[in-house]
C-alpha cells in the first residue's frame, strides 16, 4: 500500500499486474531470455513454446483459434492496426467509415486520421443511457462503407454495446467489423465462435497483466486481412514486426488463463460491491448514474453530483484513487466527451465521478468510500453558490450566466 | 495535480463561507462564471456606509480546488480595503500567493472579475436608491 492511496478505485485506468502474473513472467527475464525468433538454438526455442502458450491461453479467453491472435504493445496500438490496416486494405471498395462519438480516443483519433488520408467518416451519436440505436447504425451504412467500430465496454460508463447484433448487421453488408475489448476482458464472456466480429483488440493491462503488451483478434473464417503498419521482419505472419518480447506475453497469457478461470466468482463479488456502493450513494440528494444501469459491467460505477465540482471532489478524497469526467482534471478546460454524448449538462458532466472496483477491492474500502463521499458532498455543496440557488428553487437553466 | 499547500489550507479551512442578505443596502454581490465552464463564484462585500471600507465578505464557489482558494483567498484580501482599492487586485497576485500552475490561472481571473462585480454592484444599490439595481 502506498501512502498517498490506500484505497484503488480506479481499476478502469489500470490493474495490479496479478502475483501469479509477476512469477510467470520472471524466469523470461531473468535465465530463459531466448528471442522467440532464435530457430537455431533452445533458448529461441523454449521463448517460442511460451509465446504459444501464451496465444492459445488469450486465445480460450475469447473462443478464437491461436493463429487468429497477433500481438501489439497494447489495445492502443491494436486499434492503430485494426482500423488503418483493415480501411488501406480494403480502400478498393469504398471509402466510408462508421464509428461512435464515445469511442476511445485510440479510436477516435486514428479516425479523424484515416479522414486526414482521404476516408470519409461518421460519428454516431448514443442515447442517453450511453448505448447505440441498431435503426440509427443501419441508417448510417452506405455502399461504400467498409469498416465499423463499435467499442464492447466503455472505458468511462461501463456499458456494453450490442455487439452480437451490430456484427451481424456489417456481417450481411460485408463491413468489416471492428470491436475494442479492451475494457471487456474478464468481465463480460466473449465468444468469437459464435460472435460475428472480425477485428477485436486486447489489453493486458486493464485484466491484471502487464503494460505495454495487447493483440488484435483478426478472424480467419471468413478471412479478415490487414495492412501491417509495422514493418520489419516480418513477425506476426507479417501484420506486426517487431522482436516479441516474451515475458510480456507470458504474463498476458496467465492474466488470461486466470481471467477465465475466476470470471465467474469474480464478478459475483463485484456486483455485490458495486450495489453496495451504489445503496451507500444514492441516498445523496441529486446524484446521477451514467449510462445504463443494466447494461453495464459491475465494476463500473459513473455517478455525477450535482452541484458539486468533481475535481474538487477529488481533491477530498484523499486516500481514494478514482477519476472524474470534469475539465480541470483532463489536460485541456473540456468536460468528458462521452458523457456530453450522453445528453448530460455541462454542470453534470463536470460533476462526476468515475470509480471502478476490481479483483482486490473489499467491502471495508467501499463502506470508507461512501462515507468519505457523503461528508465530502455535503461539505462541498455548502461552498456551492449552485446548491443555494436550487435549495432556494432557483432554476439553473434560466440564469443569464456571466462566463469570461 | 499537484496543489501548492496555500490551496490545500483554503481548501481545507475556507475562510468566510457563506450568504449575506442580497436586498441589504451595504451588501455587494458578485456572481460570475458559468457551470458550463465548471466555474462558478459568488462574492458578496458588506460596506460600512461610514467608511466607505469594505468590513466582510462571503463567497461560495463551485469549482476545482484552485477557485475555491482564489475567492477564499479575496475575501480575506478585500477586508478594511477601501472600494477603489479592492479594485486593484489582481489575478497575477492571487496566482503567484497560491503558486497556481499554468492550468489554472483562470480561476485567479475569475476570482478578480468577482471582485469587480461585486463592487459595482454595490455601486449599482447607491446610485438607485429605490432598489432598481440589477442583481444576479
Amino acid at each position: 500500500m502506498t501512502p498517498h492511496f490506500p484505497i484503488y478505485l480506479d481499476y478502469g485506468a489500470t490493474t495490479p499486474v496479478d502475483q501469479r502474473v509477476v512469477d510467470a513472467m520472471i524466469p523470461w527475464l531473468r535465465e530463459h531470455y531466448g528471442n522467440p525468433a532464435s530457430r537455431s538454438h533452445a533458448w529461441g526455442w523454449e521463448a517460442e513454446a511460451a509465446v504459444e502458450r501464451a496465444r492459445e491461453q488469450v486465445a480460450a479467453l475469447i473462443g478464437a483459434d491461436p493463429r487468429e491472435i497477433v500481438w501489439t504493445s497494447g489495445a492502443t496500438e491494436s486499434n492503430n492496426l485494426a482500423l488503418k490496416g483493415a480501411a488501406h486494405f480494403y480502400k478498393g471498395r469504398g471509402r466510408h467509415i462508421v464509428t461512435v462519438k464515445t469511442e476511445h480516443k485510440a479510436v477516435l483519433d486514428t479516425v479523424r486520421e484515416l479522414e486526414r488520408q482521404g476516408f470519409e467518416a461518421t460519428f454516431l451519436d448514443v442515447g442517453a443511457d450511453g448505448l447505440l440505436d441498431l435503426d440509427r447504425f443501419k441508417a448510417a451504412l452506405r455502399p461504400d462503407t467498409i469498416l465499423a467500430s463499435v467499442m464492447l465496454v466503455n472505458n468511462e460508463i461501463g456499458v456494453i454495446q450490442d455487439i452480437a447484433a451490430i456484427g451481424a448487421i456489417c456481417r450481411a453488408r460485408g463491413i468489416v467489423f471492428h470491436t475494442d475489448a479492451a475494457q471487456a476482458t474478464g468481465k463480460v464472456a466473449i465468444d468469437l465462435r459464435s460472435l460475428p466480429v472480425d477485428l477485436m483488440s486486447l489489453a493486458s493491462h486493464k485484466t491484471y497483466g502487464p503494460k505495454g503488451i495487447g493483440a488484435l483478434y483478426v478472424r480467419r473464417k471468413p478471412r479478415v486481412r490487414l495492412e501491417a503498419q509495422m514493418h520489419g521482419g516480418g513477425h506476426e505472419r507479417g501484420m506486426r514486426s517487431g522482436t516479441l518480447p516474451t515475458h510480456q506475453i507470458v504474463g498476458m497469457g496467465e492474466a488470461f488463463r486466470i481471467a477465465g478461470h475466476e470470471m465467474g466468482t469474480e464478478l459475483e463479488r463485484v456486483r455485490s460491491l458495486q450495489q453496495r456502493l451504489l445503496r451507500g450513494l444514492t441516498d445523496i440528494e441529486q446524484t446521477y448514474l451514467n449510462g445504463h444501469a443494466e447494461q453495464r459491467v459491475p465494476h463500473n460505477v459513473n455517478m455525477s453530483f450535482n452541484f458539486v465540482e468533481g475535481e474538487s471532489l477529488i481533491m477530498g478524497l484523499k486516500g481514494v484513487a478514482v477519476s472524474s469526467g470534469s475539465a480541470c482534471t483532463s489536460a485541456s478546460l473540456e468536460p468528458s466527451y462521452v458523457l456530453r454524448a450522453l445528453g448530460r449538462s455541462d454542470e453534470l458532466a463536470h460533476s462526476s465521478l468515475r470509480m471502478t472496483i476490481g479483483r482486490y477491492t473489499t467491502a471495508e474500502e467501499v463502506d470508507a468510500v461512501v462515507a468519505t463521499l457523503i461528508d465530502r458532498v455535503a461539505r462541498l455543496r455548502e461552498l456551492s453558490p449552485l446548491w443555494e440557488m436550487y435549495k432556494d428553487g432557483v432554476d439553473l437553466s434560466k440564469i443569464q450566466w456571466v462566463a469570461h | 495535480m499537484a496543489y501548492s499547500d496555500k490551496v490545500i489550507d483554503h481548501y481545507d479551512n475556507p475562510r468566510n463561507v457563506g450568504s449575506f442578505d442580497k436586498g441589504d443596502d451595504t451588501v455587494g454581490t458578485g456572481m460570475v462564471g458559468a457551470p458550463a465552464c465548471g466555474d462558478v463564484m459568488k462574492l458578496q462585500i458588506k460596506v460600512d456606509p461610514a467608511t466607505g471600507r469594505i468590513e466582510d465578505a462571503r463567497f461560495k464557489t463551485y469549482g476545482c480546488g484552485s477557485a475555491i482558494a482564489s475567492s477564499s483567498l479575496v475575501t480575506e484580501w478585500v477586508k478594511g480595503k477601501s472600494l477603489d482599492e479592492a479594485l486593484t487586485i489582481r489575478n497575477t497576485q492571487i496566482a503567484e500567493e497560491l503558486a497556481l500552475p499554468p492550468v489554472k490561472i483562470h480561476c485567479s481571473i475569475l476570482a478578480e472579475d468577482a471582485i469587480k462585480a461585486a463592487v459595482e454592484d454595490y455601486r449599482a444599490k447607491q446610485s438607485a436608491p429605490a432598489g432598481a439595481a440589477a442583481s444576479h
